[in-house]
């Protein structure tokens, strides 16, 4: 093989602009539903009878497993992320899975709970709930806009934790192009063993080679700061549930 | 790596059963019907629920005091904005 | 300092070096600061003429009593269509996108922002939005009559495309967020050696403060838009009397943003006059430090006053004189800085080209709009000019007469930088005479007209007010000859050759160090900081 320098491409990662970035979207999100939280306060002032009934139509119950599931799956985050930090990489993966799989469950009993409240015809526009007082219509307006759209938020947060566990389950891998100075001669694997081409035959300028770590500590650390960042991200999610729910099931 | 020394995966375990207690309490406490003071107790118990994921969970304890100071005008701004507008409800 | 920089003139400048792409799509998927901003200033300028046709129709409509061009619905659409193009696709977005995108990171000695991609993304999402906002035109029931704020309980029931036109809204609120959080963490993470906090340009400041209130305040208005939306697609019931909502919930909910957002829009017009008046006063600017503390004063105090909009609504009296006393709070650092500006100019080498001229009117302008803050923020003379036209010439004195005025002057100040060409300035003086004359025959009267109980969005009029209308509408005519001419002139410069100097003007902040126009990294060196920003006669620190 001729001379060929490997050139180990220095990305310059910045982490605390990453979690201070992070930390911007996640006011963003806490303003969000500041806002929804600002409405139910007024109009819990507005309807404290009709609130007061309306909750009991929740159940604490499934609302409570809601508020476990939710618990335990921040719990896998962090400890997904301190797994990732001692270069667990296995053990990271697999709480990271359940930290999603907890966040599915999670949805799985919304959807049940939705459901039953349908079927009651307790749901906005609902001929049944025009029936009822209006401080009525209203908390079931703000229980479908709140616990919907932490719903979506808990969607999207499985999604990005199962991509970012696909990006962490791969072994760390780096390509890095090495350019051939003269005639080279190189072993390509092929279907049938291997192959030898002489570079000058095959016209080639440089050629891309995969670096397939067992493991790579830069690489767990630009990832590891992926995966703190969504960790925070989820963790608010989990900090929105602690308050909605005695706020919307228990208050009475 | 963080240079810092790592939380051991024990005290994350032992803030999360707190989480699951203080869960507890809140529905326990909740079936009391202290009236009024219900929805007090519960926000209180839930904001002591929430400090713990924040500061324990999401590492804002050891985290530069920019973060803090950035939280808090987050925070500040809510409440400002809540109290404000209660300012008009609580008085027509 | 650096010298090496001055190298720097022999590479390719941003607008030759495309990346991987080439032609147009080199422009629309760039990451590069610079391109990005000139990619917003083509859209928002775009934007700005065609809601300053909009104004003129309007105008048109109102010179005579009753129906004259348009019929009484489609007046209320244009005046709609004018404010949210006005508000969301040229103002918020304005002076950050344009110039703060373009010269944040070389005013602190950065090669870029923090987030390209992101910035990018902000970008494209204006873009989808604005395009969302035009579709709302020739959809649903058509452009939304409700007016920008889109009150309910009107915009529940209306049969026109407030759902798509609120999700517009959404979209580019969420542009405005990510543009804040980028300029955030770039002003925390990349200022160069020795650019301490107090060390960095007021534009900067400016920019700070104001992405702060991106933040935190346009979350509130994407949660309002958001429920208008569902209470229209689901009946969700908050804001609709008939369901027990509360219809003031809703105005409490959309003033929580939209006042905060004219802070957004002012700050940075402010931080581009505190570039300009150092630069042709030929000395540094007086009270630094008391307009930094300023932009971030008025950034606070601003998320404290949004009930001055609803005090004939019928919210509490407790409310409105809280709100009022907050309200003639919050004029006090705006008062600081036109103080400390004006000062800025006492024994100063005084040049007065055109970018200089736009950034005095400025003053004048602002003042007027500032000061008849104080009528419409104080309770008593409020319900007698609440929704009068009075209102109108308020806002339109900060709102153009500040940060419109102040990007004009920026493009002028600007201009040799970001183009690496020069502009003949007879053109610009003839355009600001007619901007000059123009705005103020065309605002002043409003003034009087609402005094005198002329209420806003009417597109008829009893006789008595038809006088002021009709001089007012002569200045719109007069006016928009101004913002062609400036317009007409900005084009024919841009194909004039090459070759403006890195510093045309003597000003003092980095981007006057790199060429003109700057490389694609801005610098080959990243500067070391050794003085204040405005360090004229060599002083050190300001």
């Amino acid at each position: 093989m001729s001379a060929a320098t490997l050139h180990e491409p220095h990305v310059h990662v910045d982490a605390t602009g990453a979690k201070i970035a992070m930390w911007l979207f996640l006011f963003t999100e806490l303003l969000l539903f500041g806002g929804l939280f600002l409405a139910y306060a007024v109009f819990r002032t507005y309807y404290p009878a009709d609130f007061h009934y309306a909750t009991t139509t929740l159940s604490v119950s499934i609302g409570a497993l809601n508020t476990a599931l939710l618990l335990t799956s921040s719990l896998t985050m962090v400890l997904s992320v301190a797994a990732l930090e001692r270069l667990n990489r296995r053990l990271s993966v697999i709480l990271l899975g359940v930290t999603a799989l907890l966040g599915a469950l999670f949805l799985v009993n919304k959807y049940f709970e939705w459901s039953a409240k349908f079927q009651h015809g307790l749901y906005p526009g609902s001929q049944e709930l025009a029936l009822h007082p209006d401080g009525e219509k209203v908390f079931y307006g703000l229980y479908f806009t709140m616990t919907g759209l932490h719903g979506v938020h808990v969607l999207v947060g499985v999604g990005v934790l199962a991509v970012i566990l696909a990006m962490i389950a791969r072994r760390p891998r780096r390509t890095v192009s090495v350019p051939l100075a003269a005639p080279t001669a190189l072993a390509l694997q092929g279907d049938s063993g291997p192959l030898w081409h002489q570079a000058a035959d095959a016209q080639l300028d440089a050629v891309d080679v995969t670096l397939v770590y067992r493991e790579n500590e830069a690489v767990a650390h630009r990832q590891l700061i992926k995966l703190e960042n969504a960790g925070l991200y989820w963790h608010l999610v989990d900090v929105i549930w602690i308050f909605l729910f005695p706020l919307l099931y228990l208050i009475s | 790596m963080e240079k810092k020394e790592l939380v051991p995966y024990g005290t994350y375990i032992m803030i999360w059963f707190g989480l699951l207690v203080l869960t507890g309490v809140t529905i326990i406490a909740a079936s009391l019907h202290f009236g009024q003071w219900s929805i007090m107790t519960a926000i209180a118990i839930a904001t002591v629920k929430g400090a713990l994921v924040l500061f324990i969970f999401m590492n804002l304890k050891r985290e530069e005091r920019l973060f803090k100071i950035m939280l808090s005008l987050a925070l500040i701004t809510m409440t400002v904005i809540m109290v404000l507008t209660f300012a008009d409800i609580s008085f027509r | 300092m650096s010298h090496s920089n001055a190298d720097a003139g022999a590479l390719p400048s941003y607008l030759e070096v495309s990346g991987r792409r080439t032609g147009i799509l080199g422009w629309i998927f760039s990451t590069d600061h610079k391109r990005i901003g000139i990619l917003y200033m083509i859209l928002i300028l775009g934007f700005f003429l065609v809601a300053l046709c909009i104004g003129l129709l309007m105008r048109l409509e109102l010179l005579l009593p009753g129906p004259t061009i348009v019929q009484p619905n489609t007046y209320n659409a244009l005046f709609t269509l004018h404010g949210v193009i006005m508000i969301f696709l040229f103002i918020v977005p304005g002076i950050p996108a344009m110039f703060g995108n373009f010269f944040l990171p070389i005013q602190i000695g950065a090669k870029d922002v923090s987030f390209p991609r992101l910035n990018l993304a902000s970008w494209w999402l204006y873009a989808i939005g604005a395009v969302m906002a035009l579709l709302s035109l020739f959809t649903g029931g058509g452009v939304p009559d409700t007016g920008w704020t889109f009150y309910v309980p009107f915009s529940l029931r209306t049969g026109t495309n407030v759902p798509l036109a609120v999700l517009a809204v959404f979209v580019m609120g969420f542009s405005s967020i990510l543009t804040g959080l980028n300029f955030i963490t770039t002003i925390h993470r990349l200022r160069a050696p020795g650019m301490s906090w107090f060390r960095m340009p007021l534009f900067v400041w400016s920019l700070y403060a104001t992405a702060w209130i991106q933040i935190l305040a346009t979350p509130i208005l994407g949660i309002t838009v958001l429920l208008v939306f569902l209470e229209r697609l689901f009946g969700i019931g908050l804001f609709d009397p008939a369901k027990g909502g509360d219809p003031l919930l809703y105005q409490h909910l959309f003033w929580i943003y939209s006042h905060p957002a004219v802070y957004i829009m002012i700050l940075p017009a402010m931080g581009v006059i505190s570039e300009i008046f150092p630069t042709f006063a030929k000395q540094k600017i007086f009270g630094y430090k008391a307009i930094a503390f300023s932009s971030l004063a008025i950034a606070f105090v601003g998320y404290l006053v949004w009930g001055h909009h609803m005090f004939t609504s019928g919210i509490s009296d407790t409310s409105r004189w809280i709100f009022s006393l907050l309200t003639f709070i919050v004029a006090v650092p705006s008062g600081i800085k036109v103080f400390n500006w004006v000062a800025t100019l006492y024994k100063g080498a005084i040049e007065v080209p055109p970018p200089m001229l736009f950034a005095l009117s400025f003053i004048f302008l602002f003042s007027i709009g500032g000061l008849t803050g104080f009528v419409v923020g104080a309770l008593a003379t409020d319900i007698h000019i609440h929704d009068t036209y009075f209102v109108v010439a308020h806002f339109h004195y900060v709102m153009f007469g500040g940060v419109g005025i102040a990007i004009f002057a920026a493009l002028l100040y600007w201009f040799p930088k970001m183009f690496g060409r020069v502009f003949r300035y007879r053109p610009f003086f003839i355009s600001w005479v007619f901007i000059f004359v123009g705005f103020n025959t065309l605002y002043f009267p409003m003034f009087i007209m609402g005094w005198l109980g002329m209420p806003r969005r009417y597109y008829d009029y009893m006789p008595e007010f038809q006088i002021w209308h009709q001089i007012s509408t002569v200045g719109s005519w007069l006016l928009a000859t101004g913002v062609f001419i400036f317009f007409i002139y900005f084009v024919k410069s841009l194909r004039a050759p090459r070759g403006a100097p890195d510093n045309p003007w003597g000003g003092t902040t980095l981007e006057w160090r790199v060429p003109s126009p700057p490389p694609a990294e801005n610098f080959i060196d990243i500067p070391t900081v050794t003085a204040g920003p405005y360090d004229h006669h060599g002083e050190g620190d300001a």
